[in-house]
């Protein structure tokens, strides 16, 4: 069992970080070169460079984790690219090259990870080392024109130009992230880069809009826009994390609390954990956005919560071998408990409809479904409906088993069912799923 | 707001008396009225959609900002015109009085910043690179001057207008608003930087520095509107894990009251009363593990089915231990039904071992239970349950908790729990004896 369970480490790492270490690569080639530069041209305005490598290495010091594990360093990333973005402090010109920027980047980066080390914390070195690609790729651009009268003489155009940079840092951040997280989850590249910019955009804005705040703004004030901008961005960062924080108390919850059904004997141990997982597994492979995703997690979590209301618990808490009606029961008692929050709405509705067949045709003949609308055809239960439908099955069948054979099994039963029951791009996506799990053991 | 006092309408007439008067007396010579007009549509564009933070009027908006780079450019004149713009916010739902008072308040704080940045020796007009640091001090200055007043005159109305029924929220008010104040002066210091940055920029300048305050309060928001859902959701999962048993229904709820009562009573912080909170609400989900059958019989337990009791804050326990609560909230759910003297489960801690949380929880539980229907008995008076926590106080329960539960029920009062509705298609699953009773232990056969 343990050299199993460590071959699976080795190929886990092998599969997982080849798009981190081609990055990291990447990132240290280019750090090593300027870092050489550097050393052999010698510091231009030291004081300012150690000024701005200060910043960022406190920034690196009070990273963010926004939801979904995005680790960031709002205040470092900010610093990095004011610091890339600087014509001006006070009415003396900078002109420290793009090299420079990178190796200042880098050394106030690793001494703010020193802490994060010490306390036995992930350094996170991909998230690092994708900020200092985009801080190299605008220093590289914006530093040769940095000393052009032209942007001196019109504010116009050194606003737009630097803007367009700092946007394209953002953008670019986005697109490294999003080509881990394709890499680390089996996500879809355009899912993965719409959901990352959707979550980045408001810090980013907030971000990028501090960056050229400083950089304007060090040529009144000198080197003390740094310390009058840093409050203000401190604040928009400790409301983040707050926000952060209870989501993911959010979810701990849900999940602890989806866990009284099993304490209760009414499921297996570890049922709900399971579903959620492959249920998100699922989702993510159909290409389902993260809150939609979130959503369709939650739901998972709490199908079965609607068998608290049942005096007896189900023998082994299967419920697909009860019989439609008593499985119906469940899911509208589930999806009242959860209308009662108010804010869950679509969840209520995912669990609500969970045991509705694909196809209707069946099951309205036999009068099954009580809540035909008047109107004629009802339409189908949602997408997350069928994939909590297709992961619940396929769990009762499975369990806890890791067992290929027994996988292959279910999911081939499964499969004889997409006439009527199951969602067949469904059960192809978690038999996709599967396969890529069995491939791993 | 409902009906006002007398005092309340004077002092409010009052501020905006002075704020009138101050503003009309001018000078308005030297009014650069490009800087006024400008960070004016500033003000009015923030407070047309101010957050409203949660439990509590209190509502701030970024336009705070916009008011003290008006003091630097355009001096304290310029600034308490910029300040009474928000009487034109387009916002809905402020009655007439909130929004005359609220006009009067920000035109008379950015005033009087004004006045204080001059006096500790700023100048106004377009910043140089000459300006700094030396504008750092007199700017800090009129920010402090500004959030104070702000905060100042606000507490005045609030304390004024306040609704003598329902006290405020004691601790978790003055935590909100030490918070408030100190984004406020983070906020406030986004002024200078516009001002600053005017000469560099131009109008480009305050569209920049109002993103990231438009992002801070679009995540504030954010977190405000999590936490609903958060209670609204744990509140909903509690009442599922009830709804084996009527008779405890709305139990946790009541606990969670009640212990919440008990924390403010002794001062706790804010932060560990949320946390005592949701102990409460959590603090039996543990009896799911219990089967049913022993949780309702009627005649005495067996030492097993007794077992099978005391093990549910254990069980509880394990449910919620991955949950990221303080870990006091934790140590609260699995020690609840320990006993001062002793003779408690699971552990059989004794008096300051008892985890604080617990020893609160344990208060709250039990008066709950004694002021609840039983199917045994029906729901004991208030008074009546007070002496029996007095009669306990000592062996059951830690003492100083039980005084500040009976200080606080004698000024808040405990609601009283509606009698159990018996729905038709319920099944009478009914608890024959409560574990939570102290005037009815359970009764365990003796073993041999």
């Amino acid at each position: 069992m343990a050299s199993r369970r460590h071959e699976l480490r080795r190929y886990r790492w092998q599969v997982r970080d080849s798009g981190q270490l081609l990055l990291i690569a990447a990132a240290g080639v280019w750090l090593v070169a300027a870092v050489a530069q550097t050393a052999a041209e010698g510091l231009r305005d030291p004081r300012i460079a150690v000024a701005f490598g200060a910043l960022i290495a406190f920034g690196e010091v009070l990273r963010l984790n926004l939801p979904g594990d995005r680790e960031t360093a709002p205040i470092g990333f900010a610093g990095a690219l004011a610091y890339a973005l600087l014509i001006k402090v006070g009415t003396h010109v900078v002109q420290h090259p793009a090299e420079q920027v990178v190796t200042v980047a880098t050394i106030g980066m690793i001494i703010g990870a020193l802490p994060h080390l010490a306390v036995g914390r992930p350094a996170r070195v991909s998230g690092m080392a994708a900020r200092l690609l985009c801080i190299a790729c605008v220093a590289y651009i914006f530093r040769p024109l940095a000393g052009n009268s032209a942007l001196d003489r019109n504010w116009g155009l050194a606003f737009t130009l630097m803007t367009s940079l700092a946007l394209l840092a953002l953008l670019l951040e986005a697109v490294l992230t999003a080509l881990l997280r394709v890499d680390e989850q089996k996500a879809r590249f355009r899912v993965a880069l719409v959901d990352e910019m959707r979550v980045q955009l408001p810090l980013g804005a907030a971000v990028g809009a501090s960056a050229l705040l400083i950089a304007f703004a060090a040529e009144v004030m000198g080197l003390y826009s740094l310390a009058v901008f840093t409050a203000p961005l401190l604040v928009t960062q400790v409301a983040f994390r707050r926000y952060a924080g209870i989501r993911a108390t959010y979810l701990q919850t849900v999940r602890a609390l989806a866990k009284v059904t099993e304490i209760g004997g009414y499921v297996e141990a570890g049922h709900s954990e399971r579903v959620s997982r492959l249920a998100v597994a699922i989702g993510r492979e159909l290409g389902i956005h993260e809150p939609q995703l979130l959503e369709l997690e939650y739901a998972a979590l709490m199908h079965d919560i609607g068998q608290l209301s049942l005096h007896d618990p189900i023998p082994g808490g299967a419920t697909v071998l009860v019989s439609r009606q008593d499985q119906q029961r469940i899911a509208e008692l589930g999806a009242d408990v959860i209308q009662q929050a108010q804010v869950l709405g679509s969840v209520a509705e995912i669990v609500r409809r969970q045991n509705e067949p694909y196809r209707d045709t069946e099951s309205a003949a036999n009068g099954h479904v009580a809540s035909v609308p008047p109107s004629g055809r009802r339409p189908g239960p949602p997408l997350s409906s069928r994939i909590i439908k297709a992961a619940n099955a396929f769990d009762d069948l499975v369990g806890s088993s890791l067992d290929p054979g027994r996988a292959a099994a279910a999911v081939q039963r499964l499969r004889l069912d997409t006439a009527s029951e199951y969602d067949p791009a469904t059960v192809e996506a978690l038999s996709r799923v599967v396969n890529r799990r069995s491939l791993l053991l | 707001m409902g009906k006002l006092s007398r005092v309340a309408l004077i002092y409010i007439g009052a501020v905006a008396v002075a704020a009138a008067v101050l503003v009309a007396r001018g000078p308005f010579t030297g009014l650069k009225w490009q800087y006024v007009v400008f960070l004016g549509i500033l003000v009015i564009v923030s407070e047309s959609r101010a957050t409203q933070l949660r439990k509590g009027q209190l509502s701030w908006s970024s336009s705070s900002a916009a008011m003290l780079a008006s003091v630097v450019l355009a001096g304290p004149v310029g600034a308490a015109i910029v300040g009474a713009c928000t009487a034109m916010g387009l916002r809905r739902g402020p009655s007439i009085l909130q929004r005359v008072f609220n006009t009067a308040m920000y035109a008379l704080s950015a005033y009087l910043a004004g006045r204080a940045f001059i006096a500790l020796g700023g100048h106004v007009g377009l910043p140089n690179e000459n300006s700094f640091p030396d504008i750092i001090a007199p700017f800090a200055g009129a920010a402090l001057i500004h959030v104070a007043a702000n905060h100042g005159l606000l507490s005045g109305v609030l304390w004024l207008t306040r609704n003598p029924d329902r006290p405020p929220a004691g601790s978790l008010g003055v935590g909100l608003s030490a918070r408030l104040l100190l984004s406020d002066l983070g906020y406030a210091a986004y002024g200078l930087l516009m001002a600053a940055l005017w000469t560099v920029v131009s109008f480009a300048a305050p569209l920049l520095t109002l993103i990231p305050l438009f992002v801070a309060r679009w995540a504030i928001a954010q977190f405000a509107e999590q936490q609903k859902a958060y209670e609204a959701t744990v509140g909903a999962l509690c009442q599922a894990v009830e709804t084996k048993d009527f008779y405890t229904r709305g139990h946790s709820d009541r606990v969670s009251r009640g212990s919440v009562m008990i924390a403010r009573e002794i001062g706790m912080r804010g932060e560990r009363v949320e946390a005592i909170r949701y102990a409460g609400m959590l603090h039996d989900v543990g009896k799911l593990g219990v089967p049913t059958k022993v949780l309702q019989k009627t005649g005495k337990l067996t030492e097993e089915e007794y077992a099978a009791i005391q093990l549910h804050p254990m069980r509880g326990l394990d449910i919620v231990r991955e949950i990221g609560f303080l870990d006091e909230a934790l140590a609260g759910i699995m020690h609840h039904h320990e006993r001062i003297d002793g003779r408690g489960y699971p552990m059989g801690l004794a008096g300051d071992e008892i985890p604080e949380f617990a020893r609160v929880l344990a208060v709250a539980d039990a008066f709950d239970s004694m002021t609840s229907n039983r199917s045994y008995r029906g729901a004991r008076p208030v008074t009546q349950a007070i002496e029996e926590l007095r009669k306990w106080s000592g062996t059951q329960f830690d003492p100083a908790f039980v005084d500040a539960f009976v200080a606080a029920l004698k000024r808040e009062g405990w609601p009283r729990p509606e009698p159990p509705v018996l729905a038709s298609d319920d099944l009478p699953a009914v608890t024959a004896q409560d574990h939570d009773d102290p005037g009815a232990p359970l009764r365990v056969i003796d073993s041999l």
